[in-house]
């Protein structure tokens, strides 16, 4: 029988240490509503949408008042669109109004954010591929909740840089469409190697085509939790601390668990993964970076960062599984800098640079997150930032991402403000040596001597 | 159904706390299965599991009462299904 000491310790990591769950997201796959007419897939893309994710928000408010357990966000990834909209849209401006319809649908459920505006080009763009991702600015500027993603590379494929470079080019023009708000719609795209099909995260998420008719997948949080146990074993031994944080992210992914069977159950519809990620916010307290700097760092970016980050991850990790019988998704730290205070703070005290971060991002799960940068970054040295990290997901055969921010109009030593749970992020400088003979290359990189495993 | 909620109150601790939930569980049919508590630094602690099968109000509206119930007392009141403290602290 549970005892008053656990009661307080769970009810304390809501209260102070803000543990919450920080996403149920529904995946639904669209492929049902493939059609050669473009009214009908939007129709059929909206009545499915509503209908298998009608409950979501009633739901998810049931769990948070049985259990007293936030969470935060409800979501909805979906088929990517450039498969499910490919025979009817003969232009950008048809895959658009699919954007819309997914905003609509989104709203009229209550999901904060709806993912899957996503193209999977790893090896090759199909024509819709490519009007797709053509599309992507105007989708982004003129939708509130749509999320949108993209597959660059994978280690079995190789890096297709063709579309890395087309990729550059649209991070800019939807920075420069949203110019007027600090290019703020920059946030809802992001590029991939080796995407996982079952992540619940956004702006990533979206549901696979290896993936069943729907599925619930929770992403859980806890940084703060984290921070404060590793505040009970200061100066201890490196076997304490990592059994320490093991312990923590068992607990944190239990709720987790806890909460994709109930939200499974109650919606009828079967459970996927938990993704255990340490997913961190603005809140004071809730920082990746001040666990880093809690296992013994100055500030997050010092030397030895790496080994921290490395570490962490792992032991997050080896917790999490003990805890949840499928886990997926991304499933590992954070390091997202505008989400994440301790993250700021580095980068304001130049304790961070981006090639540490790139260097950080070879340990732990996604990859350059919520970085803002110059505005007047040109096109080829994004897509030469966004090749350096596809190459490091290739060889070393993990999830990489990138969500880079050029803010059109400002530079080094302005901030962007992005509100609530996005933070501010202090615009950080870029290399300024030309890569654009390198990006102008046709073709795709080819995969690594080590995917080939037959 | 077989839940078991988890009543926990927090607080400054005064006279009659106890008994003023208890007579508001006795009232709602809630039979009280074990009651801890302690006081610490001044504060009190306090947590019970009861059976909600027979109770004449929904879980929804036991807890909002109970909340009530705490302002007016001067402690935080609260009430959680047993499973989120048993999932996570037992293997």
């Amino acid at each position: 029988m549970v005892n008053l000491n656990e009661v307080i310790e769970t009810n304390k990591m809501v209260e102070e240490q803000t543990l919450d769950v920080r996403t149920i997201t529904i995946g639904i796959s669209l492929l049902e509503c493939i059609d050669s007419d473009l009214d009908a897939v939007n129709k059929k893309v909206y009545d499915r949408i509503t209908t298998v994710a009608k409950d979501l928000d009633k739901v998810a408010k049931e769990i948070e008042r049985d259990y007293g357990i936030p969470i935060v966000n409800r979501r909805i990834s979906v088929t990517p669109i450039a498969l499910i909209g490919g025979a009817a849209c003969k232009c950008p401006e048809d895959f658009v109004t699919l954007a819309h319809t997914l905003d609509k649908a989104a709203a009229q459920v209550g999901a904060n954010l709806i993912g899957g505006y996503s193209a999977l080009v790893s090896k090759g763009m199909t024509t819709a591929d490519e009007m797709l991702i053509r599309s992507i600015p105007q989708a982004l500027c003129e939708t509130e909740r749509v999320c949108s993603s993209v597959n660059l590379a994978s280690t079995k494929t190789g890096i297709n840089m063709d579309a890395v470079r087309l990729m550059g080019d649209i991070l800019l023009q939807v920075a420069d469409r949203s110019k007027d708000r600090d290019s703020v719609d920059c946030m809802k795209l992001v590029v991939f190697c080796n995407a996982p099909d079952d992540n619940p995260f956004m702006a990533g998420a979206f549901h696979g085509v290896t993936e069943a008719d729907a599925i619930i997948n929770v992403g859980v949080s806890g940084p703060g939790v984290v921070k404060k146990a590793l505040e009970s074993v200061r100066g201890e031994s490196f076997e304490v601390l990592c059994e320490t944080i093991k312990k923590t992210a068992f607990k944190v992914t239990r709720v987790g668990q806890l909460v994709a069977q109930e939200a499974s159950k109650r919606l009828g519809i079967p459970f996927g993964i938990i993704d255990l990620s340490l997913a961190p916010t603005p809140a004071i307290g809730d920082s990746v970076a001040d666990i880093l700097c809690e296992i013994g760092l100055e500030y997050a970016g010092a030397p030895g960062t790496t080994a921290a980050l490395a570490m962490l991850n792992d032991q997050v990790k080896k917790g999490g599984v003990m805890a949840s019988s499928y886990v997926g998704g991304l499933s590992g730290a954070f390091i997202p800098v505008s989400e994440d205070q301790g993250m700021i703070n580095s980068v304001e005290a130049g304790a961070i640079t981006l090639e540490k971060l790139e260097a950080m991002t070879c340990v732990c799960s996604v990859g350059l997150d919520m970085i803002a940068i110059p505005g007047d970054t040109p096109a080829t040295t994004i897509s030469g930032m966004i090749a350096d990290e596809m190459a490091l997901g290739m060889v070393n055969q993990k999830t990489t991402a990138a969500r880079l921010i050029p803010v059109i109009g400002k530079g080094v030593g302005d901030t962007v403000e992005f509100g609530g749970l996005f933070g501010y992020a202090p615009i950080m400088p870029v290399n300024k040596f030309s890569c654009a003979d390198f990006i102008n290359r046709e073709g795709r990189i080819p995969a690594p001597i080590h995917s080939f495993k037959n | 159904m077989e839940d078991k909620v988890i009543i926990t109150v927090v607080g400054k601790d005064t006279v009659g706390i106890i008994a003023r939930i208890c007579t508001y569980l006795a009232d709602k049919g809630v039979n009280v299965l074990d009651i801890t508590q302690t006081i610490v630094q001044g504060f009190f602690n306090m947590m019970m599991i009861v059976d909600i099968n027979d109770s004449k109000c929904s879980f929804g509206e036991l807890q909002s009462a109970l909340e009530k119930l705490g302002e007016e007392i001067g402690v935080q009141v609260k009430a959680q299904k047993e499973a989120i403290f048993d999932e996570m602290h037992r293997i």
